[in-house]
């Protein structure tokens, strides 16, 4: 056991007889790995609703994401490093905020009665942050791991015939739901705990952040719904096909 | 033409045994301009002499009469009852500080310690001699200082914090925004590394969550969002 942890869990100090500076990394580091999920989460709706324009444009993405303007007809080795990366920084993010989480029978009771009575907008919306967030363990979990071992299975058949003929479309509903209501109070918290945007009017730049956010939450719950409904339609129509692979016209797809 | 209005408000004191924590609701007739302030008052003067609540200036200066209303956190003087159109008002003492009965709590205790804590006062290197002019201070600079130095330590931004409702050693808003002030202040010499010290943990500016109840109940609007997040920036950077 290290000297210097001994002496800070005792004193408060460490042995240059400072405050430790690993809260203010933490604390960073918390927000760091919120943002980068946020963003990731902000373009994989965009990409994973390419289905509304049609099979080919999913396809066409899948392929991209699997390399294939370097590697001839692309590597789901990409998309499975790809989702390891992104695990690892959920798993650090998921670490870092459970700090916050009340831990306790007598804080939770208290929180939320003073949420509850005081009924303030903001304490509201990191209510959803947790509770989003605590689902995101367990569906976030579940769906990275997922496309870690089996990437070879995205396409517009593949994806669809997992997302209804495996019965995986409840999970991913409530995946989507939860992951934008978590991102989006996220990013809003983000916003306003560092003071990005403040402006000349600080509370006139939160309210019109919020609105923006708002709106970006209608859209995003809009576009994954209908792609959601959208997979389901094709693996409802592709079940007794189930397994077969897209291929695009005039062209044989790559090996699955 | 005036109405009746319940206000109900609740009744327990800790230094005696025999009482338990229990609901009163008083009828009075409402008056022009009433404030709650007002309506305590009336309450305490001809239905309930018992009924305890503080308050020193009326006027939103001291602090003393913050209180719990319909669920947010305001001051009774400068609460009118007309605010509230339903003529029903609940009555709570601010969570997070210590009760003394009714809805008087002991802000002061929590403040001083709060002071000592932050270092709240001016420190500097440097002897001052007064038979010198002072150094000049710009005044866009003293303005900012003197912006937050408007805090009446009413207690209000702790007791809608959900960090401060959790935790109770957290510093709050408003030893985060006292802070602020000196560090702002060309007067005080500490470095950011000696703020540092004082609020640079889960307890102090890491501690708040930015949920801004703080800044949405402030009495004297003042800029916590802002000026919290300023301090973040600088203590994340040292």
């Amino acid at each position: 056991m290290s000297q210097n942890n001994i002496i800070e869990s005792l004193t408060g100090k460490t042995t240059n007889k400072h405050k430790s500076r690993i809260p203010a990394k933490l604390d960073f580091l918390q927000s760091a790995t919120g943002l980068i999920l946020a963003l990731f989460i902000v373009f994989h709706l965009i990409f994973e609703s390419s289905i509304l324009l049609g099979k080919e444009s999913m396809y066409a993405l899948t392929m991209m994401f699997e390399g294939e303007f370097f590697i001839e007809g692309g590597s789901p080795i990409f998309i499975s490093v790809l989702a390891m990366v992104i695990f690892t920084i959920f798993i650090a993010h998921a670490f870092l905020a459970m700090r916050k989480f009340p831990s306790s029978y007598k804080e939770y009771m208290r929180y939320r009665t003073h949420a509850k009575l005081m009924n303030h907008e903001d304490t509201n919306l990191w209510f959803i942050q947790i509770s989003s967030g605590f689902m995101l363990f367990f569906l976030g979990s579940i769906h990275l791991y997922t496309m870690m071992t089996q990437p070879q299975n995205i396409g517009p058949f593949a994806s669809s015939d997992r997302i209804y003929s495996d019965l995986m479309w409840p999970m991913y509903l409530m995946l989507l739901v939860s992951v934008i209501l978590h991102a989006a109070v996220g990013i809003y918290r983000l916003i306003v705990k560092w003071g990005w945007f403040d402006g000349k009017d600080a509370k006139a730049n939160r309210i019109r952040n919020k609105k923006i956010i708002k709106l970006a939450v209608i859209f995003y719950l809009a576009i994954g719904i209908f792609s959601l409904l959208t997979y389901m339609k094709i693996g409802y129509d592709h079940q007794d096909n189930y397994g077969e692979r897209y291929h695009l016209p005039n062209k044989v797809e790559h090996a699955n | 033409m005036s109405r009746e209005i319940s206000i109900t408000a609740l009744k327990y004191n800790p230094s005696n045994p025999k009482s338990k924590p229990e609901f009163k609701t008083y009828t009075l007739e409402e008056t022009p301009g009433m404030t709650l302030y007002i309506a305590l008052t009336k309450i305490k003067s001809t239905i309930d002499h018992d009924l305890s609540s503080d308050f020193v200036c009326r006027a939103g200066i001291c602090g003393a009469c913050g209180m719990v209303v319909n669920g947010k956190p305001r001051l009774a003087c400068k609460t009118l009852t007309t605010d509230f159109p339903e003529g029903k008002i609940d009555l709570l003492p601010l969570p997070t500080f210590p009760l003394i009965k009714d809805l008087s709590v002991d802000t002061g205790s929590w403040m001083k310690n709060m002071s000592v804590r932050v270092q709240s006062w001016i420190v500097a290197n440097e002897v001052t001699d007064i038979s010198k002019i002072e150094k000049v201070v710009e005044p866009s600079v003293a303005e900012d200082v003197f912006e937050l130095d408007r805090c009446i330590e009413c207690g209000l931004c702790v007791a809608g914090c959900s960090t401060a409702i959790m935790r109770e050693d957290f510093v709050g808003a408003v030893g985060l925004n006292r802070v602020a002030r000196f560090s702002i202040d060309p007067h005080d010499t500490r470095t950011d590394e000696d703020f540092y010290e004082l609020i640079g943990d889960d307890d102090g500016i890491f501690g708040c969550m930015s949920l801004l109840a703080c800044e949405d109940h402030c009495p004297k609007n003042l800029p916590l969002q802002s000026k919290i997040a300023y301090m973040r920036r600088k203590m994340v950077k040292v």
